[in-house]
């Protein structure tokens, strides 16, 4: 399973909820299978994607899922320290963990390699770390939206790309019609 | 002794103008990076119970957590120093700038006369260049009533919805 198949698999269980999606490939996937109001796109800024996730659901009540991968999060590994220390009970982090910078090219990640991150989150004291296969995306994500305790799932899978559409919505178009699916569930 | 004790009563004083100040412009999450000028506001944030405080590791996770902070309704703002500028300058073009979002950057400008660490001298001589090659609205903080200018910037910042830089170099919080 590669990571627009776990994309996919997702749809059923996201589809209504607040997504903060990683830059490059996985947002793309994400607004080709599901385009929704309610997923934000990063199109710049490699790496804060679970940061945006994190300063959303502490700003708000409603859960929010923040699909990172591995080769953003080891950008900005610091973010599970900040995360293990100001938890939000309606914070999700996935990340799809394919050991590879899919967008680039699939050159290795060390997550790929050597480098556990679930080991990691666990380490930086993140109270609920789960670690699963792509096949179980679905289902643990589902539960975690639906949990009342912060939660990063470490979702491993194949790496390898599809074909996907470039996003041309607007920056601002994809921030305004976002922050209106905000409001609503507050 | 008695020197010391005064320093800190009128550090807290100007930390207290600031919070008050972002109070008023209903500033409700703010993250920070620590700096020694900024020890006195860092505090005060931290204390204050209608203000979300979230220290960060790195200055852009900072400007993610307040990118989402803005996306959540709430008005946010980033503590960190010049230095920063130095990594923070994609995070600021391609999710603060591009997404057109407000964010006051409330910065201790080192490296200027009366620094005592030679390399920060370096950064200050390109903190504002960087600025300005971004077009960033920039005011600097030198004079302790400089800070009666902070809460027209902050209601510029968020009526403008860009990032802004307050830059508080070390005569500001010396004389505040």
């Amino acid at each position: 399973m590669i990571r627009s198949e776990v994309t996919k698999s997702l749809i059923p269980v996201i589809t209504d909820e607040l997504v903060i999606c990683n830059i490059g490939l996985p947002s793309q996937e994400l607004f080709m299978h599901d385009d929704q109001p309610s997923n934000f796109y990063m199109l710049g800024t490699m790496g804060l994607c679970s940061s945006i996730g994190l300063g959303l659901a502490l700003t708000q009540s409603a859960p929010v899922l923040a699909i990172d991968g591995d080769g953003s999060v080891l950008t900005n590994l610091g973010t599970l320290a900040t995360i293990a220390n100001n938890p939000a009970d309606n914070f999700t982090l996935l990340i799809i963990d394919n050991g590879s910078y899919g967008s680039t090219g699939d050159q290795p990640t060390y997550a790929g390699k050597k480098t556990s991150l679930s080991k990691v989150a666990k380490a930086c004291g993140c109270a609920n770390v789960v670690e699963c296969q792509g096949e179980e995306a679905a289902e643990e994500v589902g539960k975690a939206l639906k949990g009342k305790q912060m939660t990063i799932i470490v979702c491993k899978c194949e790496s390898g790309n599809v074909t996907v559409p470039n996003i041309l919505t607007h920056p601002v178009s994809i921030r305004d019609r976002f922050i209106t699916e905000v409001k609503a569930r507050n | 002794m008695l020197k010391i004790e005064k320093l800190a009563g009128a550090e807290m004083d100007i930390s207290e103008r600031i919070i008050n100040n972002f109070i008023d412009n209903e500033i409700g999450f703010v993250t920070t990076v620590p700096c020694k000028q900024l020890s006195g506001v860092i505090e005060a944030v931290e204390k204050h119970d209608q203000i979300h405080h979230v220290p960060c590791n790195h200055e852009a996770e900072g400007m993610g957590l307040c990118a989402g902070a803005f996306l959540g309704g709430t008005r946010p703002c980033i503590i960190m120093q010049n230095t920063a500028l130095g990594v923070t300058v994609n995070s600021l073009a391609a999710l603060i700038q591009y997404y057109q979002m407000p964010l006051p950057m409330l910065i201790s400008y080192r490296g200027e006369v009366g620094e005592k660490v030679a390399c920060q001298v370096e950064m200050a001589m390109h903190t504002i260049p960087i600025l300005q090659q971004m077009n960033i609205p920039s005011y600097h903080f030198h004079k302790a009533s400089d800070i009666e200018e902070l809460s027209a910037i902050l209601n510029h910042t968020f009526m403008a919805s860009k990032p802004t830089a307050i830059l508080a170099d070390a005569s500001f919080w010396s004389a505040a």
